[in-house]
């Protein structure tokens, strides 16, 4: 009974000891830790994969040149990416930011190329016939087309980064939420690696529900509403 | 009343790929300020190559077009209306009309709407709008563009009955209030019989001038049998080269 308490705490315990490690213990640092190196990585991504799809996109021999290598960045294991850089740059938060942009950006630029390659050739046309700086059409009608497919790509990047971070972490790191688990892990302290776990489900609800849904219906508000 | 620009097209020579047929070759037009000019001809003829031309967004030809002496990709861009709508869905009619001109003013572009009979649909997104409703946005955008020198890129195409009929209507009304310049493509007679004072057959490959008609009697003042005659008289020029 005793055994089976160990393993299975209750929620009640659960909460108690969230609020046990967020008031006297090290969760909110080793939160802030892994939300810096989630954070850095994901607008590293987004922006080095959002600049690489729009270019392969837009440019055949580009897309052309890149795309075998697309390939094999989104299939290449994400632990070999961790390991290889933890060999060349050491232990670092470098190499840690390091390895999640890299296994991120393959996935940005894929979902950003298909979104370019899918925007309407007739809008390009409006915007010759009537003259339409390269502002304009910058903003009126490049960026329209490609907000629902930069967000696509943020909300599965999202997903992938705050995995792997956890890993890398475990893998190798001074602190954060995985390296934290991975000490728990050693003490079968299942109540402590499922109150960091809650704690870091709960960043990502607030992420998802706080900016995400927000933005993504601000940008679709012009959608029709399906019944 | 100011009326719309002249238009000197000259075209020797239009082909896609260097190796590839002629579209148009040796096409020379002069179109009187303020007239109604409607291009005929079958599908594929190069109508639409030729409005593009005139709009100036194709410069890949040989031959000079002027609008009131300044070559056309010079020259203030026209009020165009495509086959379809094509309003940007993410905007609201309002904004659809400002977006292709910084220079139009919420007000103007509310009344461009006015003269269109869509007042009251301003910040609607083209969704909510209906088919015809979105033509006559198109149409409203081409006005706050440029008035004087309207394109038209088979504007009635795809469109039942009822609502060619409401469109030929609204624009048979503006046409009548300032007189611009029009020039529009169709493949059907009917539309050239009802609204043009002349229309422009084109016919072969490279296309070639067929005929060239004067319809006379004011469109206001077109009944069904004047509508009947022109038609025939388009359809007989098209049967003497079937």
């Amino acid at each position: 009974m005793a055994l089976a308490h160990r393993l299975l705490p209750s929620p009640i315990d659960v909460a108690g000891q969230m609020w046990t490690l967020a008031t006297s213990g090290r969760l909110l640092p080793d939160l802030g830790k892994t939300l810096f190196r989630a954070g850095v990585a994901f607008v590293l991504a987004m922006a080095i994969g959002t600049a690489i799809g729009i270019a392969m996109g837009r440019l055949r021999w580009l897309d052309s040149l890149l795309s075998g290598w697309l390939v094999v960045g989104l299939n290449l294991p994400a632990i070999v990416v961790a390991i290889v850089l933890y060999i060349w740059l050491g232990l670092t938060d470098l190499a840690l930011i390091l390895a999640v942009t890299l296994n991120k950006i393959p996935l940005v630029a894929t979902t950003i190329r298909e979104g370019v390659r899918s925007f309407a050739a007739e809008f390009d046309e409006l915007g010759a016939v009537f003259r339409l700086s390269r502002l304009r059409r910058l903003r009126l009608i490049f960026v329209p087309q490609l907000m629902p497919f930069v967000l696509a790509a943020a909300r599965t990047g999202l997903s992938l980064i705050w995995k792997i971070v956890l890993v890398f972490e475990v893998l190798g790191s001074d602190g954060g939420i995985g390296y934290r688990i991975a000490i728990m892990f050693q003490f079968f302290n299942i109540a402590g690696i499922l109150a960091y776990t809650a704690s870091f489900i709960l960043v990502v609800l607030a992420f998802e529900y706080g900016i995400l849904r927000p933005l993504e219906r601000r940008v679709g508000r012009w959608r029709p509403v399906r019944p | 009343m100011a009326t719309g620009p002249a238009l000197n097209i000259a075209i020797a020579d239009k082909r896609f790929a260097a190796q590839g047929p002629a579209v148009l070759a040796q096409l020379h037009l002069t179109i009187a300020p303020g007239s109604t000019v409607a291009l005929v001809g079958p599908s594929g003829v190069g109508k639409s190559t030729l409005l593009r031309l005139l709009a100036g967004i194709d410069t890949q030809y040989s031959g000079t077009i002027t609008i009131d002496g300044t070559p056309a990709a010079a020259a203030p861009p026209p009020g165009f209306v495509f086959q379809d709508p094509r309003l940007l869905p993410w905007l609201s009619a309002i904004d659809n009309i400002c977006a292709v001109n910084p220079a139009t003013s919420r007000e103007a572009a509310l009344e461009a709407l006015a003269l269109v009979g869509l007042a009251d649909v301003g910040d609607l997104y083209p969704h909510q709008l209906s088919g015809g409703m979105q033509r006559r946005v198109a149409l409203a955008r081409a006005l706050a563009v440029n008035a004087r020198l309207l394109l038209l890129d088979e504007p009635f195409v795809s469109l039942d009955r009822a609502l060619v009929s409401e469109m030929q209507q609204v624009f048979a009304q503006l046409i009548a209030a300032a007189r611009p310049t029009v020039i529009f493509v169709s493949h059907l007679a009917e539309d050239a019989a009802r609204l043009a004072d002349r229309a422009v057959l084109l016919d072969g490959r490279p296309a070639r001038i067929l005929a060239d008609l004067t319809l006379p009697v004011p469109r206001a003042d077109r009944d069904a049998a004047t509508v009947a005659n022109y038609r025939q008289q388009i359809d007989a020029a098209f049967e003497t080269v079937g």
